[in-house]
């Protein structure tokens, strides 16, 4: 297919990789943000091809993985109502929160939909006003142009059965709280691609200009990862740190203007706590006070459900690429997608779950 | 947020499942868990299993190849079948996959109170169409309805019995390290067909299940002479799963090339835009075979004389590494481990 | 609404154009859970293989890089050069 195939080419991932081999001279370790990013890494083997002193470590970029215990437990809380109709992405399904899951409130009688966009969820809103519909909508930036739309057209239509469940996390305060950590892991950066084409690389400048660290915004495909990884060593190897933009084919520097007036109109920053790495200040959006009938924890009255997160499971060190997912003493043995311990395993996109598919070697 | 005061291991809890979830009919871990823990202990004969498709006895001098499936599908209705046709097809397969040749079929049905008479009608004349194809006869059945809400519009059971031909013995144990992986056809239409109806896909020429019969396919390695170590038809989970079962079942490693496995564009563009990965979307009118390496010139050519396998290549090896896994080595050179799934990709897909 | 029907390989999918007004019939886009959010530029997605030219055949560093002037807001696309400062919101230029 066009734009996907050319960026899987055989030979020019490799000749790519060797320009890399060509310029580096000293180990580098470089993060990326994105759990689509992690995803084609493991399963293209893109850490396999590159020079030895490059280390990829995988950040928090998967937004299942990071979405806190208490916001699965009031997801819980909601879908059991007989009267509502819930809807989420697949991938949330089996997330465990403080006692069992999705899929396990599927079994006991709740009414879940499994949907590929929020407008979905306003169809089935529209379509039956006798149900309570709720769409789950957890995601990074690039998901939130999508969600603030389904919120509006239901204002417009003057849909009182359709309300969202919250739960946005901002990539750059994320990149903050890391790099201001004490074991700071990460030279460098590849940027979220898709988060980037929404919302451009403004919030990158103040970061570079603070920790002098590359960060390049780069895309999925293994030649898009291998430039973008070739720009952060170019950069990392002539001691500059810039902003630059690999996926330029996507992104421009001002991002989506339309959606990002969208965003803006329906929901305000706000603190969120992150699974495994713990409360960001301004770290994720909350529905604006105007559009607050639409916001499920109040309609539903589960705003004051708290979770005690368990003290630090090893997803937290997988997130923040402190440690490896073969690392942990779990991987693959209790902690399987069978049976996950931690969101990184349950997620399509977690470190976890992308290690143990494709790379889990046989184990005594 | 340091490293420091972080305790190695998690204390969330390991879950058991209580109840049954979509999962555990999907064709992946959770299902063959299922089945070895709950099932076999309890419902084995004391048989030693070959873990095949169908079963092959003993019955005075004939071998015997007997088999069942259920069909839930969800439409009913679908581009290029039915139900009615899958649930035919379906358990010819199973039979034809034990190298037997099918011969009579029984047929239950479950019907919902209020699903529509003519809807029945077409359903079982697409079993009638289908049968006449497969060359075989329906000779007995039942029929059961249950209250509205209880059965969503028409379950379908099909058993099948067939003779498999002397010296013909298939199973995953024969499989030997530096055999050919052959499959049948391109992977993917099933799965995609299905999906464009429930997700309003639209297609500039209509994707069509690949339903269909086997039967003459494996009659053509069988009359060829072909040694035939393993068959098996894909169905759900795909091409990764019919593998990864050749996998676990014959202590085997396999290793297959991606780019040699054949998919078209309109389904690999479906499985991007849905997220999937044709490796594991379902089929129903596809089949590896694990012949010998000295065979594989003579297999081809007998499958290629078939209008369903006509598209035939091989597509990866047996190995004595990595028993009981599949690699896949990709585009760009690296390798991945092809997992079972744990569970549920598209339920209620057959 | 906008809404367009979007080609994948020949699967076809109904979607909304909303955050892609300029999009025209025959243009790629990135879509996201039903919307489509960007709309691919087609120089610049040629780019990366003239990139991939430069430094395989120069056997060296820095095809990199943006001018690096203070204030900038980083270079687009290609390493090659370009470095005129992009102010924002304007659309982007090639190098």
């Amino acid at each position: 297919m066009k734009y996907i195939d050319e960026y899987r080419d055989r030979f020019k991932s490799l000749e790519c990789a060797e320009a890399i081999r060509r310029i580096v001279t000293r180990p580098w370790k470089i993060m990326e943000v994105c759990g689509g990013q992690t995803h084609a890494i493991v399963r293209f083997g893109i850490d396999e091809i590159i020079p030895a002193e490059i280390t990829l470590i995988h950040g928090p970029g998967c937004p299942v993985c990071v979405t806190p215990l208490e916001i699965l437990d009031k997801a819980m809380a909601i879908a059991l109502r007989k009267e509502v109709t819930f809807c989420t992405f697949g991938d949330m399904l089996r997330v465990p929160g403080t006692r069992g899951d999705l899929a396990g409130a599927k079994s006991e009688g709740a009414d879940i939909r499994i949907v590929y966009s929020p407008m979905d969820a306003l169809t089935l809103a529209h379509g039956n006003s006798t149900r309570e519909v709720v769409f789950f909508a957890v995601g990074f930036e690039t998901t939130a142009p999508a969600n603030a739309m389904a919120v509006h057209q239901a204002a417009r239509l003057g849909l009182r059965n359709f309300s969202l469940l919250v739960s946005h996390m901002l990539v750059p305060p994320a990149m903050r709280a890391m790099l201001a950590a004490p074991a700071r892991q990460m030279d460098g950066f590849l940027a979220a691609g898709h988060v980037c084409t929404i919302m451009g690389i403004e919030e990158y400048r103040p970061i570079v200009e603070r920790y002098r660290v590359p960060i390049v915004v780069t895309g999925f495909e293994p030649l898009d990862i291998l430039q973008g990884i070739r720009m952060c060593v170019a950069q990392l190897e002539s001691g500059r740190a810039k902003v630059e933009i690999a996926y330029a084919r996507a992104v421009r520097p001002s991002g989506n203007i339309p959606a990002r007036e969208m965003i803006g109109e329906i929901f305000e920053v706000v603190p969120r706590k992150w699974r495994g790495i713990g409360p960001i200040p301004e770290s994720g959006l909350g529905l604006r006070e105007k559009y607050r009938s639409f916001d499920a924890e109040v309609r539903f009255d589960v705003v004051s459900i708290e979770a005690n997160e368990p003290s630090e499971c090893l997803s937290g060190l997988v997130l923040q690429g402190v440690r490896k997912p073969e690392e942990c003493p779990a991987f693959a043995m209790r902690c399987t997608p069978e049976t996950p311990l931690g969101a990184t395993m349950v997620s399509a996109e977690g470190a976890c779950a992308a290690y143990y598919r494709y790379r889990r070697s046989a184990r005594a | 947020m340091s490293g420091a005061d972080v305790t190695p291991s998690c204390p969330a809890p390991v879950r058991r499942h209580a109840k049954v979830q979509l999962a555990h009919g999907g064709g992946g871990r959770l299902m063959r868990e299922l089945i070895e823990e709950l099932f076999l202990p309890r419902l084995a004969s004391g048989r030693p299993s070959r873990r095949h498709d169908s079963a092959v006895v003993e019955l005075g001098a004939e071998r015997i190849a007997f088999t069942t499936d259920s069909y839930v599908v969800h439409p009913i209705f679908f581009p290029g079948g039915d139900i009615g046709s899958l649930s035919v097809f379906g358990t010819v397969n199973d039979l034809a996959m034990a190298g037997a040749e099918p011969r009579f079929l029984s047929a239950g049905f479950i019907l919902e109170e209020g699903f529509p008479l003519d809807a029945l009608e077409r359903v079982a004349e697409s079993m009638r169409a289908a049968a006449d194809a497969a060359g075989v006869a329906l000779i007995t059945g039942d029929t059961k309805v249950v209250d509205r809400g209880k059965a969503d519009g028409l379950f379908v059971n099909t058993a099948g019995i067939g003779l498999v031909p002397a010296g013909v013995d298939i199973a995953p144990d024969r499989v030997r390290p530096g055999d050919a992986v052959i499959l049948s056809g391109d992977v993917g239409r099933h799965g995609i067909a299905i999906l464009s109806v429930r997700e309003g896909l639209e297609f500039a020429v209509p994707i069509e299940s690949d339903c269909a019969p086997l039967s003459a396919s494996v009659r053509a390695l069988v009359r060829d002479g072909v040694e035939l170590h393993c068959l098996r038809d894909l169905t759900r989970g795909g091409l990764a799963s019919a593998l990864n079962e050749i996998a676990l079942d014959g202590a085997v490693g396999i290793t297959i090339d991606e780019e040699l496995v054949p998919v078209l564009e309109p389904v690999a563009g479906a499985c991007e835009l849905l997220g999937l990965d044709p490796l594991y979307v379902a089929n129903e009118g596809r089949f590896v075979a694990i012949v010998p390496e000295s065979d594989v010139e003579r297999a081809l050519r007998a499958l290629r004389t078939e209008p369903v396998s006509q598209g035939a290549v091989i597509v990866g090896r047996v190995a004595d590494r990595e028993r009981g896994r599949v690699v896949a080595t990709n585009r760009i050179g690296g390798t991945r481990l092809l997992d079972l799934l744990s569970g549920e990709q598209l339920p209620r897909i057959c | 609404m906008r809404m367009g029907d979007v080609s994948f390989g020949g699967a076809v999918k109904r979607v909304s154009l909303a955050y892609t007004p300029e999009a025209e019939v025959g243009d790629f886009v990135i879509v996201h859970a039903g919307f489509a959010i960007s709309r691919l530029d087609q120089e610049e997605a040629e780019r990366v293989f003239q990139y991939l030219d430069e430094i395989g055949g120069l056997g060296d560093s820095s095809g990199s890089a943006s001018s690096g002037r203070p204030g900038d807001a980083g270079s687009s696309g290609g390493p090659l050069g370009s470095g005129e400062p992009v102010p924002p919101g304007e659309p982007e230029r090639q190098a």
